[in-house]
């Protein structure tokens, strides 16, 4: 029961706060303070969404399929990289400034060169979105796998613990707790990144839906697609954090909250 | 030198050891020519005022620091530098908060050379001994901090190296567990000897624990005197009690005091 209680305080508050912004839009546009071709209302938008809703769904199941396997990719990467960099000793100091660097290109930059190279297919989309998702991932890994407990570490090693189980029994558990902030923060990242890659070049998925229907002058279904992505961005953000909750059962209740 | 190598292993030979820390004018001397050693099943507690080196010693005898002059020996083998030949009990409880009781202790004989089956079956059996049973799927953070202590000395304890390091273990106790923890230590010690090397700032945990004491100098450490602890095994609350448990208490208290002044 207080568990119940605990996640209405969470989610109605934010909830009420939507209501009456979406509320205070819809009336502002009853009363048209603003041209409804520039900005749709967002009983306009809904129309228009059942109207046309297998079309969107087909685009969104393609920007599904992108945004997972980018953020697998990007995952299975950025878990790699870290250990990797972790592990092998002075290459961490040698490559991290390069991986900043990376994340200054602007993938608008890189988009083209890629689609240039690999053609129209998935495989360049998913690069791009793999790009993206690894940073946050291998920064929060780092973070966690050098500030483990001095005195654990200390007491391992006195008993003698052999480099590689020093990372798999302290290291790793340790970084799982930042790992998770680094996978939030990437699963958001992984469908916006998704519907970026959709704009260039291609004809399937959420962003070329809301390129083709800007460029139609059809706000609504441009703002349909946006409500759709919050949403995917939303249930991406609340899998992770679901499979936090399952993964780390170890930590004191209070911390958990 | 070389008939005490060849002679019966103490369990532990702490010869002559130097440690400074930096390089040239800035070098801090730390450890002084240290000598020492741990008779197999001794209980040898080193006592001396804070900042005498303590941890540098532990860590020189673990193998996590080589030291500048001088050698370790343990279980009649020469060990310095080298890790894994010593079982420890840090002052902190060190549990790995995400593994359960029975997975710490477990996972810290492993490490210590037990295979796994070996290790499970022990950790069972030990922790139904001292009454913990009941946590062994628990994790770390459900236990106060004396069941704690008392899980990492059972892993100490369990594992087969030739010697403890107990390094201040009941230090950040309160007086009340402190005491519970020295008694329940003793009791499980003398039914089951192991070679013992504690530090202690407590020269009543140590008169109250110990067959030896070992008094060091402040820095740079050097063994000012050791001391033959009197009293007859099972011990109890008693000896508190035996004059000449004050009169050491005294002995050893005006030695660290001078040691502290002098080095002012």
């Amino acid at each position: 029961m207080g568990n119940k209680k605990g996640a209405w305080s969470k989610i109605g508050p934010p909830a009420v706060l939507l209501t009456v912004l979406l509320a205070g839009w819809q009336t502002a546009a009853w009363l048209e303070l603003f041209d409804q071709w520039l900005i749709p209302s967002p009983v306009s938008i809904v129309d228009e969404a059942i109207r046309i809703w297998p079309r969107l769904m087909e685009h969104t199941e393609a920007t599904v399929q992108l945004t997972l396997i980018g953020f697998v990719g990007g995952s299975a990467v950025g878990f790699v990289l870290a250990a990797l960099l972790h592990l092998i000793p002075g290459v961490r100091t040698a490559v991290y400034p390069l991986l900043v660097l990376s994340q200054n290109i602007p993938v608008i930059a890189i988009a083209p060169i890629l689609t240039m190279l690999l053609g129209y297919g998935l495989l360049p989309k998913a690069l791009l979105v793999t790009m993206v998702c690894f940073f946050p991932i291998t920064v929060a890994m780092l973070d966690g796998l050098m500030n483990t407990d001095a005195q654990l570490r200390n007491y391992l090693q006195m008993i003698g613990i052999r480099r590689l189980k020093l990372f798999w029994k302290l290291e790793l558990p340790h970084a799982v707790v930042h790992l998770f902030s680094g996978l939030k923060i990437a699963a958001s990242y992984s469908v916006l990144s998704a519907v970026v890659a959709e704009w260039l070049g291609t004809n399937k998925g959420l962003g070329a839906f809301m390129l083709i229907s800007s460029k139609g002058f059809m706000p609504d279904r441009v703002f349909a697609a946006v409500f759709i992505i919050v949403a995917l961005s939303l249930t991406q953000f609340g899998l992770v954090t679901l499979a936090e909750r399952l993964i780390i059962r170890w930590r004191p209740k209070k911390e958990v909250r | 030198m070389e008939r005490e190598r060849k002679g019966f292993p103490s369990a532990l030979e702490v010869q002559r050891i130097r440690k400074s820390f930096g390089k040239g004018a800035a070098s801090k001397e730390v450890l002084a020519g240290l000598s020492f050693s741990v008779a197999d099943g001794e209980f040898v507690t080193i006592i001396g005022p804070s900042g005498s080196g303590k941890t540098t010693l532990f860590q020189v005898i673990g193998g996590l620091e080589p030291p500048s002059e001088g050698e370790v020996w343990l279980g009649g083998k020469a060990t310095t530098g080298e890790r894994g030949h010593i079982s420890y009990m840090p002052q902190q409880a060190s549990l790995l908060p995400w593994e359960t009781v029975a997975g710490n202790i477990a996972l810290s004989l492993v490490i210590s050379g037990l295979d796994r089956k070996e290790a499970k079956a022990k950790t069972k059996v030990w922790l139904e001994r001292i009454g913990l049973q009941e946590y062994a799927n628990a994790y770390p953070h459900v236990l106060s901090g004396g069941m704690q202590q008392r899980v990492s000395f059972l892993r100490a304890l369990l594992a087969p190296q030739p010697l403890m390091l107990l390094d201040e273990p009941f230090g950040a106790l309160d007086a009340l567990t402190r005491l519970q923890m020295q008694q329940w230590l003793m009791s499980i010690w003398e039914e089951n000897r192991r070679s013992v090397l504690l530090v202690t700032h407590s020269i009543e945990e140590a008169l109250f624990l110990s067959d030896r004491i070992v008094v060091l100098s402040a820095s740079p450490a050097v063994v000012l005197e050791e001391f033959i602890v009197p009293f007859e095994r099972p011990r109890d609350e008693a000896i508190w009690y035996d004059p000449r448990f004050n009169e050491l208490k005294q002995r050893i208290y005006r030695l660290l005091q001078e040691s502290a002044e002098g080095s002012g």
